[in-house]
């Protein structure tokens, strides 16, 4: 083996982030709990990824997330036979990947882990999308066990008393759902506590991805969208906690040591929208090659857009406005101002913004954010148009000459 | 039929009666985008509520602002919006729905000027108590805005007016949805939508009067059927399509019911103006068919169409709904499944914003008429 070899071999064990087979462990303890959850007496609630979980945890409930799950299928490349499945059984192939991919997924247990454990209960709250409440009514009508809607009103410019009153009410209603469906009393101790712990867990999970700062930057987007996991369905336990001062840790001694993501970052780009799970090593190949680092992304900062609302030593009236007002439940203006303090903030020098057929809430309004951060913020920007799970809808050839193109432009542009 | 022609002439072209509604009376037009804009309030506030139906021309400026996977009826209210067409409009309301809706709204905003704006953010779950309270009142807030943007006061007698004319125009239409169920063969499919569209733009008290002496009228002409047909029902989605009833009536059969939100829907319900006057109105959104963007338990859309078939003595159900439309696209495979358990045979059609001109939904649609 020659020595060149040797040192790359060294280079990469170097600047692998060692956290990943910890997350992969944590991960894979989470699903193996989950799926034994019956034979140890516990319930299985399938909650939304914006949903309030916290309650679930406090009342010793296994939170479950289809969509992480549907991240998983498309991060293996199973969803475009789900996919396929779902549309035999009639739904069009225009729905929400993760949607189809689920549904499809639940009726022959397939995808990458057998499928998801069966819920007891589902909570579906609709701050990310309405396509959340009908993916919810089709599995609560499969599994014939009880739903609990959370409605949280979108915030288009304003944040209402009406809508606060709205929410607050069900958020009772949540705790007498959980109350009936659990057999005990709900525990608003342990609620605060859990508070306590999902903020802590926000904030350093805000932490990590503000470590991208630095130039250059130790890790990228897409490392955060596979660390992502656990803010998702781990939030309001010490484990996240503990696990994103690990990371937070590793990524500062990155930083010391100017050990980077991307080899040679020359070019600092933001990302938008969910990411194209099928496709991320190769995106993230053809970004370096442009010596482009991602270093920043509207997605995985999502879990921490409302930290503001909360509040630790009231979590549980806190919690109304903080999860009616996170990013995608807001207008199409605010979006923008967000993407361009972001773009500020992380000194972006250009942002991709993946045009995702499967997430209107998300997607639609993405032309007039490019417009506005073309004019105010003078960076290019390039809308690709793709799907977080169906490769079906990915052309590489045509992506790869519009990323190259792109890159020219922003080049150009520094 | 003569007593349908002022509807297909209104029908037609609802933005030339808009204009000349206007310059009669001097009034103001509020441009809404579902059957979830309170009709009542706005006609309490005394100005012609105008729903928004896509459009027929090509769209070109929308595209710079709404993704191609965006149904065309977003894309096409857009698109009238962003080329002038709507300048005889005073404000616009956008009640809440689906996904879609709601984004339009936000772009709608940002890029096009046709007076005032407003947001009315209905809840989705309808079947609690809270959500009840809730839209009692933001439709007050609403009513007290409006008023605000209008410069006037809605009054409760005003109000109650509203709903009393608001409620006759249902008893009258309903009562000609009834008759076409009895007596097919007394009306076209589509002089049945043009008179529906036409409830939608036109001045509610002439359309009343309208819609009145038509109910009278044919009742006395139209007392016993001799339709042996077939029997269709029309459900799904949102449809602005006069010519797919010509197609469908053409192979002798006879739309005899619809569940769409551009048909009977729209004048489903009475509002029982007892008490708060913001509760009863509420209290019609909840306790109608809802829109599929909605929630109303986990099988009620499904069970009213099995009703609704059933009923109708239907032969077959054709499902329309638009490229993209999401919550109808999660709802059909279940609603499909109970008609199937309900031995009533059903077809889906996914259309664009017009038929396609090689006959291929003829082909189908007569083909599936045949099978009944
Ligand atoms: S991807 Fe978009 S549409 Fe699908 S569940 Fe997530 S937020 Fe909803
Ligand atoms: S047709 Fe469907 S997607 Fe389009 S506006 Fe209506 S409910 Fe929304």
């Amino acid at each position: 083996m020659g020595t060149k070899e040797n040192a790359r071999d060294c280079e990469k064990e170097r600047t692998k982030i060692r956290c990943v087979k910890t997350m992969k462990d944590i991960m894979t303890t989470y699903y193996i709990d989950a799926k034994t959850a019956e034979e140890n007496g516990k319930k299985v609630a399938w909650i939304t990824s914006g949903g309030p979980v916290e309650p679930l945890i406090a009342m010793d409930v296994i939170p479950v997330y289809p969509e992480n799950h549907g991240a998983m299928i498309g991060a293996t490349k199973m969803a475009d036979d789900l996919c396929a499945k779902a549309e035999e059984m009639g739904y069009s192939r225009d729905l929400c990947s993760y949607a189809r991919s689920d549904i499809a997924c639940a009726t022959v247990n397939g995808g990458p882990i057998g499928g998801l454990p069966r819920p007891d209960m589902l909570v579906c709250c609709n701050n990310i999308c309405g396509t959340v409440l009908k993916w919810y009514e089709v599995q609560a009508r499969f599994f014939n066990v009880p739903l609990f809607i959370l409605d949280t009103p979108i915030t288009h410019t304003a944040y209402s008393k009406a809508q606060h009153r709205y929410v607050a009410d069900q958020f009772n209603n949540y705790m007498a759902f959980l109350e009936e469906h659990c057999g005990k009393p709900f525990d608003f101790d342990r609620l605060e506590e859990v508070g306590r712990l999902s903020l802590k867990g926000q904030k350093l999970w805000q932490a990590v991805l503000d470590t991208t700062m630095n130039r250059p930057a130790p890790m990228s987007a897409f490392d955060a969208f596979f660390h992502l996991a656990l803010i998702v369905t781990l939030r309001g336990t010490q484990t996240a906690v503990d696990y994103y001062q690990a990371l937070l840790d590793e990524m500062n001694e990155r930083v010391s040591l100017s050990i980077s993501a991307v080899p040679k970052e020359e070019i600092r780009l933001m990302w938008d929208n969910l990411p194209v799970w099928y496709r991320t090593k190769w995106l993230s190949d053809t970004f370096a090659g442009h010596n482009a680092c991602l270093v920043a992304d509207t997605y995985t900062s999502a879990w921490c857009s409302s930290l503001r609302f909360l509040d630790e030593n009231d979590f549980f009236n806190s919690m109304v406005e903080g999860y009616s007002r996170i990013y995608l439940n807001t207008g199409v203006d605010a979006m923008a101002e967000e993407v361009l303090s972001m773009v500020e903030r992380y000194k972006a020098d250009g942002l991709v913004m993946h045009s995702n057929r499967s997430c209107k809430p998300y997607s639609l309004g993405q032309y007039d954010i490019q417009r506005i951060v073309q004019e105010r913020a003078g960076v290019p920007v390039l809308v690709m148009e793709a799907d977080m799970c169906d490769s079906r809808n990915f052309s590489e050839s045509q992506i790869q000459t519009r990323i190259d193109a792109f890159m020219e432009l922003v080049r150009a542009n520094l | 039929m003569e007593q349908f022609k002022r509807f297909h002439e209104v029908a037609a072209d609802p933005a030339t009666y808009a204009r000349q509604w206007k310059e009669r009376t001097r009034g103001r037009v509020v441009a809404t985008l579902c059957s979830y804009a309170p009709e009542e309030i706005l006609l309490a506030a005394n100005v012609l509520g105008f729903r928004i139906l896509g459009t027929e021309s090509p769209i070109v400026r929308a595209d710079a602002h709404l993704q191609s996977y965006s149904c065309t009826l977003v894309r096409g209210a857009l698109e009238e919006a962003l080329a002038g067409r709507l300048d005889y409009v005073d404000g616009v309301v956008f009640p809440h729905t689906c996904d879609s809706i709601q984004r339009l709204s936000d772009i709608w905003r940002m890029n096009v000027k046709t007076g005032f704006h407003m947001d009315l953010v209905l809840p989705a779950d309808l079947t609690t108590r809270a959500s009840l309270d809730y839209m009692t009142a933001i439709l007050e807030t609403f009513a007290r805005e409006l008023g605000e943007k209008l410069g006037c006061e809605i009054t409760r007698e005003a109000l109650g007016a509203a709903i009393s004319t608001c409620n006759q125009i249902r008893r009258a239409v309903m009562r000609i949805h009834a008759l076409r169920n009895r007596v097919p063969e007394a009306m076209a499919g589509t002089d049945l939508h043009a008179m529906v569209r036409a409830g939608m733009v036109m001045d509610r008290k002439e359309y009343l009067s309208l819609v009145t002496s038509l109910a009278t009228a044919l009742e006395s002409e139209y007392p016993t059927s001799q339709f042996y047909g077939k029997r269709i029902v029309v459900a799904g989605g949102l449809c602005n399509m006069p010519d797919l009833f010509d197609v469908i009536e053409q192979t002798g059969s006879r739309v005899v019911m619809d569940d769409l939100c551009t048909g009977s829907r729209f004048f489903q319900g009475i509002v029982e103006p007892d008490g708060d006057l913001f509760r009863a109105i509420a209290n019609r959104y909840q306790s109608r068919i809802v829109c599929p963007a909605k929630h109303s338990g986990l099988r009620a859309r499904g069970e009213a169409l099995v009703q609704m078939a059933r009923e109708s003595r239907a032969d077959g159900v054709m499902f329309f709904c638009l490229k993209f439309c999401d919550p109808f696209g999660f709802d059909y495979p279940y609603i499909k499944q109970m008609l199937d358990d309900n031995q009533v045979p059903s077809m889906l059609f996914e259309l664009e914003d017009s038929l396609a001109a090689d006959g291929q939904f003829e082909t189908r649609c007569q083909a599936f008429i045949e099978m009944l």
